[in-house]
């Protein structure tokens, strides 16, 4: 790693998005529970940004903020999410309606539960194009044709036919992936959209997906605990811990180097990072239930740097040029990487 | 799809068959005709006479076996009282039975879908409340009382709604129907409402779930995220769901209706099925009985056969050729 790569600021000039201090706050019969506290990163034009972080970080609530489809209990209680300039938080739900599926789109988690199970192919993505564009039934439906062929869908003139049950769950992802391309968006939220298949599967529709956001321009936020994924794809990286960014900056930046103590662990817990025999290395205890986080920095409890100041919450800032960070002891020699 | 309605076929005909020895032997365990329909003070020859006419002499496997056989020849046997087929009997009765059953299904649909899915879009709304309360009260009030009282403002007070009988009807494929008329509708009415205040109260319970359920599924929050209106998610992507449990119990209801309209029936003297076999039950007239019984088996067999091939309709998940 040069030294001019680590300079280069990884916010280039007008964001696809940004998001500043954003917090959506689930108000529950228990108490409140703050799933994002605070989260900010920017999504450069045609970049991807990976968002990752342990299970409960916050990560698919901050992917639903961003198309507005927090349910109640949930609701965004502070910050902003600006695309291209404008305040998602403060559209109307008929304007964010205009929004969603057509700039901004998002692919779900799970492919054996996105799609409508009574609804064909078909109907689901001429639905999709005749909700943003007045075309006839036989234009959408050449769209929709036309787009599952390019996400690597074999005979799309028959498969139009089917319904969800009849394809495997690679074949259902590539649906709802091509779903999400339907109107050239802006920006796709992934949420880990290929956690749920096997690997070969997953490498295909990574190098797809990659494909496709290079020649069509989109940005791309994708949201998964997969530090290898995030790796091959990403351009830039925001990892989450307890519903806040705790580190921000280049992908390769930061795993080469990490600053914040949770995302060296991170890095130590990912299986070929390990050598061979060793115990797979996993960050001591769990997180921190967000009704009652502690006071003070909120992986202190697991952190192995903790120290007397830790017990005040650590502000991010930009610890090395270009490169963010939650924390008051973020480690700085690279020898220390090891070791954290 | 073929095979499968094949193979439904030969099941049914065995539940028809075990149904028909069980209600023929069960029918027989009951009472004696010859008691009630001999006078007390004939004597023996005439009593014997009469029991061979009505071929109760012979053993009872003997009788099922010509009960059987006449049956397949479409002959359940003669009624005792009014000495007509009884199968004749009851299908002139069964047009009257079958369309108050059908009108209080389209009631409980008509006015069951809305207000589940309304109470299950807005669960915390006092109108959905309201609407849930209403609903317990339509399951636990009783038929008859609530027919009572339906008479009594309706009919008596109110004086807008005739309180008995069938009242004016047009005949079509040989059978007499109400609903064609106007006077018919409006002696329909009161006995439609009455006998489908249960399944209204079902349907909007079954919907009202449905929607609270389905619209927890990610395939709804995946329409929303593609932007479509509200409507189309509600209307199609959860309404569309929720129908297949919906028409699977109304289904399935539709033969209890049938089977049990006799309350109803009998308190606004409706002519149908449901009075007759009461009174069939009074005489101990016993081919109507069975004829009776063996007509409502086919009924619910019918049903639900229906109800299969629609489910196999509605749900593209569901593979008749399977299992
Ligand atoms: N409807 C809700 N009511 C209350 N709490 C909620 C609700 N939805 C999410 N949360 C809370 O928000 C937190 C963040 O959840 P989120 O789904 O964003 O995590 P995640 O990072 O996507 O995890 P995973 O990797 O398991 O998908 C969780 O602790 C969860 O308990
Ligand atoms: S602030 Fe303190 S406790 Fe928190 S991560 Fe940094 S060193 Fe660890
Ligand atoms: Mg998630």
């Amino acid at each position: 790693m040069t030294a001019a790569s680590i300079s280069a600021s990884p916010i280039s000039a007008a964001p696809t998005l940004e998001v500043r201090n954003l917090q959506t706050h689930f108000f529950t019969r228990a108490g409140v529970v703050k799933a994002v506290d605070g989260v900010s990163f920017t999504v450069p034009r045609g970049k991807v940004l990976g968002l990752v972080g342990e299970s409960g970080s916050g990560k698919t609530v901050t992917g639903f903020s961003i198309i507005g489809l927090v349910d109640p209990p949930g609701r965004i209680v502070g910050g902003e999410i600006l695309y291209q300039g404008k305040n998602l938080a403060s559209l109307s739900e008929e304007e964010m309606r205009h929004l969603r599926g057509n700039r901004i789109a998002m692919i779900f988690q799970d492919p054996m539960m996105t799609l409508n199970p009574v609804l064909r192919i078909d109907t689901q993505m001429i639905e999709t194009v005749r909700a943003h564009t007045k075309v006839s039934h036989e234009e959408a439906r050449q769209r929709a044709r036309d787009t599952l062929g390019m996400v690597g869908i074999p005979s799309p003139d028959e498969r139009l036919k089917s319904y969800p049950h009849q394809f495997s769950g690679g074949m259902r992802q590539r649906v709802a992936i091509a779903i999400a391309l339907l109107h050239r968006p802006e920006l796709i939220v992934a949420d880990e959209p290929t956690t749920a298949l096997d690997v070969t599967i997953q490498g295909q529709i990574l190098a797809e997906v990659q494909k496709l956001a290079a020649t069509t321009g989109t940005s791309l936020i994708w949201i998964t605990h997969d530090l290898s994924v995030v790796a091959g794809l990403a351009d830039e990286i925001a990892v989450m811990y307890a519903g806040r960014v705790v580190e921000h900056g280049l992908v390769e930046q930061v795993l080469d180097r990490p600053l914040h103590p949770y995302t060296a662990g991170l890095i130590g817990s990912v299986p070929s990072r390990n050598k061979r025999g060793e115990p797979l290395r996993q960050i001591p205890g769990m997180t921190p239930s967000l009704l009652s986080l502690p006071a003070g920095c909120a992986f202190r409890s697991r952190c192995p740097r903790a120290g007397e100041e830790c017990g005040i919450e650590p502000p991010i800032r930009e610890i090395l040029p270009g490169r963010d960070a939650r924390c008051h002891r973020p480690i700085l020699e690279a020898a220390e990487v090891a070791s954290a | 799809m073929s095979v499968y309605l094949l193979r439904r076929l030969i099941q049914a005909l065995g539940v028809v068959l075990v149904m028909s020895l069980i209600v023929f032997i069960g029918v027989f365990a009951i009472g004696d005709p010859v008691e009630i329909l001999i006078s007390p003070d004939a004597d023996q020859i005439e009593r014997e006479r009469a029991i061979v006419a009505l071929g109760l002499d012979k053993p009872l496997w003997l009788q099922y076996l010509s009960f059987l056989g006449n049956a397949l020849r479409g002959d359940l046997g003669r009624s005792f009282v009014f000495n007509e087929p009884a199968l004749q009997l009851i299908l002139n009765r069964m047009p009257a039975t079958l369309e108050l059953a059908f009108g209080a299904m389209f009631l409980a649909l008509l006015v069951g879908l809305p207000l589940g899915l309304y109470a299950g879009l807005k669960p915390n709304s006092p109108v959905s409340k309201g609407i849930m309360a209403g609903s317990i009260l339509g399951f636990s009030l009783p038929t008859f009382w609530v027919g009572l009282m339906l008479i009594m403002v309706f009919a008596v007070q109110l004086g807008w709604l005739p309180s008995t009988g069938r009242g004016e009807t047009r005949e079509i494929l040989g059978m007499r129907w109400s609903f064609l008329t106007r006077d018919g509708l409006a002696h329909m009415a009161m006995p439609a409402l009455n006998l489908a205040l249960f399944k209204i109260s079902l349907v909007i319970r079954l919907t009202r779930a449905g929607v609270r359920e389905t619209m927890l599924m990610d395939y709804v929050k995946f329409a929303r995220a593609k932007g479509l209106s509200p409507a189309r998610v509600t209307f199609v992507h959860v309404f569309k769901n929720i129908l297949i449990p919906v028409v699977t119990v109304v289904g399935l209801e539709l033969g209890s209706t049938i089977a049990f309209s006799v309350v109803t029936e009998s308190v606004f003297a409706w002519p149908g099925m449901g009075k007759l076999i009461i009174d069939s039950i009074n005489v101990l007239d016993r081919p109507v009985i069975v004829a009776y019984l063996m007509i409502i088996v086919l009924m619910f067999i019918t049903i639900n056969l229906v109800v299969d091939l629609t489910y196999s309709v509605l749900d593209p998940r569901v593979r008749l050729e399977g299992k």
